[in-house]
Parts: structure tokens; sequence; C-alpha cells
């Protein structure tokens, strides 16, 4: 059976963990950001045969993030979905749309919801 | 790896009948759960407003003051969840699709005027 | 070196019904690089949860995909049963598992009919979606939709097949077994089909691992990886083992989906001699709180499923993370090399879905 695994991490820790992950043999299986007041709560998860492994760390809506896609190749898509869609400030991906990944109306349309 | 691999399946294409049916000509028969479109029996309806405000597409308005129910064709999805919720179970779902049209439309029915007479 | 051109594919190609768009970096017919770009119909359903019901979400959640609707619908119910500890009865989860197959049976089979219609084989993608049409009739049968089901609801399903009607769809099984070999054989074995697809886009299973590809696609390249091995649903009572194949080209992502139209048959003969009697529903009160990840096999491959709950009947969050999503990065690198005559095909093996990908 499957195990899940909550990791609470730091943002500025967060490319040692994934190194440490990458060298343990995970791969990337998806990374999602949630709303939270005044900011992200970003959920990036790893997975090991049937094991899961989420790292999680809230941003404030200026921090910037250090992109993880120099160590998962496939991480610079999600990144692009995150930043498109929250407007979460990620750097140096592999491939970056900037912004337009998502051909929106609205820029960063995920973002505004609570505030209503 | 073969050449002819298909040439069986053409063949027998060639001779048997055509899967498909001649539409119009030839009507479709409905399986028993087809969700096709809801009916309402304004006879039993008691005006609840129980399915309107289960729609997950807002598609029924009920006035209790004008004592009647409309439905949105177009915006109905078909889920049946009015057909689960409705107490008198007077709604159901019927076979046939609704009709293709060049305007939304919204189908309003209206209790009749002697039923509720009786009932009052 | 020779000059370089860049050659757009799509968003409107007359093989992927979808829009994906792709700028390929070409040197004369050779592709050296693809840059993907999405986003032409993104519908924005995820957002959608904060203002429905919770309830009401599983007639979303089913509308993401016109393909795999049953298992969007259903991943979103078992993850939101998860967080809220209801336990469904045991025959809601064989219903379950039996439309779960169902489904697979009916993707694959719309696979290979696009597939043969992507290298110009017409006769044979009608022949496949002929089969595929028997599928939707027992789907209209069984839950009244022939696309969009309706049937999952949380704690349970909303209709019940009953033991006549299953008995008679595995009649419809073994009658189309025998159709579905001599179609397959073509796919198989047909010289001309094989032209196309032997050792184009290969995939080896370090890229595979690397750029974290999912699904048919995965296991086609050797890593045995199916996530209903994991007992979702009532897969925990039923013996299967992941199909893979060791060559990693588009004929061995055809070998690998042929066998699971196959496979997929037989776990709905096991299911059906296992359904137990009972309800298949329970009633569900309160509000869910917390959180969970549901991961569900597709057709397609691994989806992700959060779902983030705050005691209200509004959700915080649902995520999909479909498989095409994560095929996305894998196929750009089976791109890489490849003759810009392959594209198509090179696409097509991943089974791409768009409009789930982008929600």
């Amino acid at each position: 059976m499957a195990e899940t695994k909550l990791v609470a991490v730091d943002v500025q820790n967060l490319l040692e963990e994934a190194t440490k992950l990458k060298s343990g043999g995970y791969r990337l299986v998806q990374m999602c950001s949630t709303r939270v007041k005044d900011g992200n709560e970003l959920t990036y998860s790893f997975g090991k045969g049937y094991d899961l492994l989420h790292l999680r760390f809230t941003v404030g809506d200026s921090t910037q993030v250090e992109s993880i896609s120099h160590i998962f190749p496939p991480a610079y898509f999600y990144e692009n979905e995150i930043h498109d869609l929250f407007g979460v400030p990620i750097e140096f991906m592999t491939v970056d749309f900037k912004g337009n990944l998502y051909r929106t109306a609205e820029k960063t349309p995920f973002k505004g919801g609570d505030s209503q | 790896m073969s050449l002819f691999s298909f040439a069986k399946t053409e063949f027998r294409n060639l001779f048997s009948k055509p899967v498909t049916r001649l539409y119009p000509q030839e009507p479709r028969i409905y399986p028993e759960r087809t969700r096709g479109h809801i009916e309402n029996d304004m006879n039993a309806c008691i005006l609840c407003g129980l399915c309107s405000r289960k729609c997950p597409t807002g598609a029924i308005r009920v006035d209790r003051k004008e004592k009647s129910w409309a439905i949105s064709r177009f915006s109905c999805i078909q889920c049946g969840c009015c057909v689960e919720s409705c107490p008198k179970k007077c709604l159901s779902m019927k076979q046939a699709y609704t009709q293709p049209g060049a305007e939304k439309k919204t189908d309003v029915f209206t209790k009749p005027e002697a039923e509720s007479k009786n009932a009052s | 070196m020779s000059t370089r051109s860049v050659v757009p594919f799509g968003p409107h190609h007359p093989v992927l019904p979808e829009p994906l768009h792709l700028d390929l970096v070409l040197e004369d017919e050779k592709v050296v690089e693809a840059i993907p770009s999405i986003g032409f119909v993104h519908r924005g359903l995820e957002k959608l949860v904060e203002k429905k019901d919770f309830n009401e979400f599983v007639y979303v959640a089913e509308r993401i995909c016109g393909i795999c609707s049953f298992m969007h619908g259903m991943s979103y119910c078992e993850a939101v049963e998860h967080i809220m500890g209801v336990e469904i009865p045991p025959r809601a989860k064989y219903l379950r598992t039996i439309w779960c197959e169902m489904s697979r049976i009916h993707s694959h089979l719309l696979w290979l009919g696009l597939l043969a219609d992507a290298f110009g084989f017409e006769s044979l993608f009608m022949q496949s979606w002929r089969m595929r049409e028997k599928i939707l009739d027992m789907f209209e049968t069984s839950t009244g939709g022939r696309v969009i089901f309706s049937v999952n609801k949380i704690g349970g399903q909303r209709k019940d097949m009953d033991n006549s009607m299953i008995r008679s769809f595995l009649d419809i099984f073994a009658g189309m077994e025998k159709d579905l070999k001599e179609l397959t054989g073509t796919f198989l074995n047909d010289g001309a089909v094989r032209s196309r697809l032997d050792g184009v886009g290969v995939l080896t299973e370090q890229q595979a691992r690397d750029f974290g590809a999912v699904g048919p696609f995965l296991r086609a390249s050797g890593v045995q990886y199916d996530m209903r091995t994991t007992g979702y649903a009532a897969y925990g009572d039923i013996d299967l083992e992941p199909i893979t194949s060791n060559i990693g080209d588009s004929y061995a992502r055809t070998v690998v989906r042929v066998k699971e139209i196959f496979q997929s048959i037989d776990i709905i003969r096991q299911a059906a001699a296992k359904i137990p009697e009972g309800d298949f529903a329970v009633p569900v009160k309160g509000f869910p709180k917390g959180e969970y990840m549901m991961r569900v096999e597709q057709p397609r491959g691994e989806a992700c499923y959060y779902v983030k709950a705050n005691g209200t009947k509004f959700l915080d969050r649902f995520r999909v993370r479909t498989p095409t999503f994560a095929n996305i990065p894998p196929m750009l690198e089976t791109l890489k090399g490849s003759q810009l005559a392959d594209v198509p095909i090179l696409i097509l093996t991943i089974d791409p879905c768009i409009s789930c990908t982008e929600r």
C-alpha cells in the first residue's frame, strides 16, 4: 500500500531538500498551490514507487521562490502554471513562459479569490 | 508482420449489413435509463421549490405567486438531481433528448386552475 | 551546420482535435527542439469549487474531460469520502471498478481509432470506433448517459446495475473479444502499420523516470507502475499485473494499450464474479474538513486529485493533475531527433487530452 508523508520545509531550504530527494531516487508527481490569506501554500509532491512525499511551505505574495526545474526537469511546466494562475514569482525556470502558458483574459485569475 | 491482415475484416464488411441506422426514417430506441429531458406532472406538483434549490445549474425556476414551474432546457444538464429530491415524485426523466433550437428557450408550466381550486 | 527553421504545429491540426500548439525547431526535416504552448481551452474549473456546494461539484468534476468523465467524478468523490471518513458499501466499490474499466476500454479504443486516423488508415479507424460504440451503448443502458454518466455521488453510486444487466454485459464482452482480437491483430501485425510505429520516438526507461511520464507511456518504457495496484475502489480484491514493454517506442505503447483492453475485460469478469449484494450508497451528513491527495490510474495514466476542505459546504481547493500534464515534458523529449512527418503520431502516442490538462 502507498504511504503518504508530509514534510514542512522552509522556502530557503527548498533546493537543498529537492536535491536530496533527487539523489534519493524520487520523481516529481505534482506541484500545487493553494491560496491562503496574503500568500500561497505550495505543495510539491514526490513519489518513490507508490509512496508519496509532500514538501509543504507557505510564501507571502512577493516572496521569490527558486525553481527546482534544474533538478527535476518537468517542474517547469508546473511552475509556469503556478506562476500564471496564482502569481507566485518563481525565478530561474528552465523554460519561462513569462505568464503566457495560460491565455487567460485576466492575469493570475486564482489569486484574487479570497479578497472578494 | 503480414500484408493483408485487414483483408478479412474488409471482405466481411462488403457483404454484411451496415452498423449505422438510416436515422430519421428509423428512429432510435433509447434504453430505459437514458437521461433525455425532465418532465413535470403539474397536477401533482406542490411548487415546493426543492428542485430549483437542488439544481446544480439553476435551470429550474419556481414561482409560487404565478403558480408556475419553469425549466431552461438549455441550462439543464440532465443530472437527475431534481428527480431524486422531488418529495411528490412528480418530476420524471424522459428518454427523448431536447430538440436543438436556434434560441435558448425556457419552458413554463402553470398549475391547472381547476386543480388548485379543488385543493384549496 | 544547416539552417534552422521554426514550424508551428497546431493549435488546429488535422490529426489532433484538441488545441495544442508546438513550435518545432527544425534542422532540415529533423526536429531539434519543441516548445509547447497550451492555454487555449482553460475553463477555470478548479476555481469553481469555491462557489459550488461540494456535493454539486461532482457534476463539475466529471465534466473536466469527456473521455475519463467517470474517473474524474469518482476520484473527487473518493477524495472527499476519505476526508469525511465515509466507508462506502462494497457493492458501490465494485460498481465503480466495473465502470472504470469500461471507461478504460472505451478510451483505449478511441485512442486506437485516432492513431489509425493519424497514419491514414481510415477504415481501421472506423472499425475501432464501431467497437467503441458498443461500450457507449452499454454505458447508456447502465447509467443513462453516453459520455457524462452522473452516477457518482459522495457516499456511493446513484444507480445500481442489477445482476442480469451485468450478465448481459459479460455476454457482449465475450462477443466483442473475438472482434477485438481481429482488430488489434491488424494494429500489431500489419506491415503498413508497423512501418509507421516501429522504432519511432523511443523513450528510454531513465528518460521516462526523469521526465515524470505516467500511464501506458511510462509502462511502455519498462517501468512497472500502475496506480490500480494500490487498491482504490475494489481493485484491492482483484488480481492484476501491470502491463509493461521494454522497447519504449510507439509500437510498444500500442501493444501496452491493446493488452490493457483485454486486461480490462478480464477485470470486469473478475469484478462481476465477486460483486456482493447490498446497498450501493450510504447517506452522508456534515461537511468535510481536512485535506487528501487521491491518486488513481486513468486510461491515460496516473491522475492526482488534491482536495482541501475547511469544514463549510465550499471547499478551499480542488486541484487535478491530469496524466497529459505530466506526459507533455517527456513527449517533448521523444520529439527531439524525430522526423517532422512523425510528429503527429508521437503526439498521439501519449494520448493527449488538452481539455483535462488545462481544466
